[in-house]
């Protein structure tokens, strides 16, 4: 059993941006243009063995730069451990390549990750909107795109209210 | 003629390539839409079929119907008031969502919960997984044609939702876990009611088996389609009995044991096969070892508090509210402004009826998650429908998914 944290910064030192460890999960931060081969060897170097991709998930750091980052959960089933690699980027054209060729699993995490953050996985094989419609516009997990919310009703201002409703009248 | 000129589809064949096969756009094979109102899709899902015959050639899930923006929600709400979302996601599995999201924010501020709701959590948890495989089996035998299996599994479902409504007030949307421990203690009369349920439920499951095990008809639906191997099941992300159904013998409770699973003893059944038939066996057994932990939590039931007495994170006792200021001021802080765990992030996985249900949270050190993501089995698995249901018959689709056990609230969120 390797130490996941001493295999990849010796095997990638230039791609291994920083490691962080809270609460007994490590973190290991990837560089971008690295991301698939890291997961490869994750997945097939003897004594690490992370053969199972849990999750992909998208999150925006809105107002800081580097803006975006894409957590990527592993688990060893042969070693019984967890591992997250992390990889961040840009606000501008936020693009990273697919990790499907390795985790066939990714596949629609990251479509969800493309449909509700923008973020672009270049070689993906299908990559389209998977919960939002197919012409909606924007990206609902930023944190720039607003929540909608709907002013409650009271007897006083009903007829207020209800005239700023959105939905169709005759 | 205008009007009609509208009806015709405006959409460009253009769009399908990649989808489906090139046979598909010679005309072929027909491309035939299913769902999204269709019975046996559980809720909304649409798929797009290509069909050689009765032959499936390609089938392209289409999912986002239900997406109710519950991620995007939680960031807006306090810690706490955000639990109300996490029942609404997979509707069969309420107190499993409020689980996962209990632990990972008692994990990121290192929060403790005492012995006897740890006990309680897998006490309902293990409740709520027979109450989501009996509406399962009803559904999947309904599906399958076997009609009366549906009226049973319900009629014994409305106990276990009784019994919900006792602790919680709902039958459904409970919210009963709470970060530290329990809502409240549980009533007087849980304990005879959970016992009456013990001693009813086995010769039921038996009536099941009865009706469907040996079943001729139930045999030729299920055996031998949708064969998983353990290689593509594992590639594919594929967990619970799904993983198990192709012989994986990994179940959460086991490899990575929480809210002390490790004290309790229940076997992990295993399928060899891994087609439709396994994957319902399987569930079946599950039952059966849900009501094993349920009556040893029962009998070993430890005494003492149900919450966590960090009053940083607790609110307190009502009745401490007319003798302590200090207590007054928690309350205070606590309702208005919410507690501020730590900046880090943490990611929590839990066994749910379908799989790993997985929580990645995100605090900044305020009092609203910067980010909660949900990973949800149901999503993964319908990504692996396409594979599951190749080369198999337009027939054989509905017990397949049906196998799955998905539920849309789950996948689209």
């Amino acid at each position: 059993m390797l130490d996941p944290v001493e295999s990849l910064t010796s095997a990638f030192p230039q791609a291994v941006e920083d490691t962080q460890e809270f609460r007994g999960e490590i973190t290991v931060i990837v560089a971008a243009d690295s991301i698939v081969e890291v997961c490869r060897y994750c997945r097939d170097t003897k004594g690490l063995e992370y053969n199972f991709l849990s999750d992909v998930a998208g999150v925006d750091y809105y107002p800081q730069e580097p803006r975006f980052a894409v957590s990527y959960h592993l688990y060893s089933m042969v070693h019984n451990r967890s591992l997250r690699l992390k990889v961040y980027l840009p606000g501008d054209d936020p693009a990273l390549p697919s990790v499907t060729g390795v985790f066939p699993a990714a596949n629609w995490s990251e479509r969800e990750v493309y449909d509700l953050f923008g973020v672009v996985f270049t070689g993906h094989p299908d990559l389209r909107r998977i919960l939002m419609p197919d012409g909606w516009d924007g990206h609902p997990l930023r944190k720039d795109y607003p929540l909608g919310y709907e002013t409650v009703q009271f007897s006083f201002n009903f007829d207020e209210v209800d005239r700023h409703k959105p939905y169709a009248r005759e | 003629m205008s009007g009609l000129q509208d009806s015709v589809w405006a959409g460009d064949i253009q769009q399908l390539k990649g989808l489906v096969s090139e046979r598909a756009l010679s005309g072929e094979t027909v491309v035939l839409n299913m769902g999204p109102q269709h019975p046996s899709t559980h809720g909304v899902l649409r798929l797009m079929l290509e069909l050689d015959g009765e032959e499936i050639v390609s089938c392209v899930p289409d999912i986002g119907y239900l997406h109710t923006g519950i991620e995007k929600n939680m960031e807006a709400k306090r810690y706490e008031q955000a639990i109300t979302m996490t029942d609404r996601m997979d509707y069969l599995n309420p107190l499993g969502n409020n689980l996962v999201y209990c632990l990972a924010i008692e994990k990121i501020i290192d929060l403790d919960v005492p012995p006897r709701a740890q006990y309680l959590r897998v006490l309902l948890a293990e409740l709520t997984r027979i109450n989501s495989h009996l509406v399962w089996l009803g559904t999947h035998a309904l599906d399958i044609g076997a009609m009366s299996m549906f009226l049973y599994c319900f009629r014994e479902r409305e106990k276990i939702l009784d019994i919900f409504e006792m602790v919680s007030g709902q039958r459904m949307m409970s919210t009963y876990f709470r970060p530290g421990g329990l809502w409240r203690d549980v009533p007087e009369d849980f304990e005879p009611a959970v016992r009456d349920f013990i001693s009813y439920f086995p010769a039921r499951i038996d009536d099941y088996e009865r009706l469907l095990t040996d079943n001729p008809l139930w045999l030729d639906r299920t055996q031998g389609i949708g064969f998983l191997s353990a290689q593509d099941a594992i590639a594919l992300g594929c967990t619970g009995p799904t993983l198990r159904g192709s012989g994986v013998n990994w179940d959460i409770r086991k490899a990575i044991p929480y809210s002390s699973y490790e004290h309790f003893e229940f076997d992990v059944p295993l399928g060899q096969h891994g087609d439709v038939y396994d994957r319902y066996l399987i569930r079946v057994e599950e039952m059966r070892q849900s009501l094993r932990i349920v009556q040893q939590a029962l009998d070993n039931l430890p005494g003492g508090p149900v919450r966590s007495n960090n009053r940083k994170y607790v609110p307190p006792p009502r009745s401490e509210l007319g003798t302590s200021m200090e207590a007054v001021i928690h309350h205070f802080k606590l309702w208005t402004e919410g507690f501020r765990p730590p900046k880090g992030e943490v990611y929590v996985r839990v066994e749910s009826p379908r799989g790993e249900l997985g929580c990645y949270l995100i605090s900044d050190g305020s009092p609203k998650p910067w980010r909660v993501h949900f990973r949800t089995p149901s999503f993964i698995h319908l990504s692996a429908l396409p594979h599951m249901s190749k080369g198999y018959l337009i027939a054989d689709l509905v017990g397949i998914i049906g196998t799955v056990d998905i539920v849309l609230g789950d996948a689209d969120r």
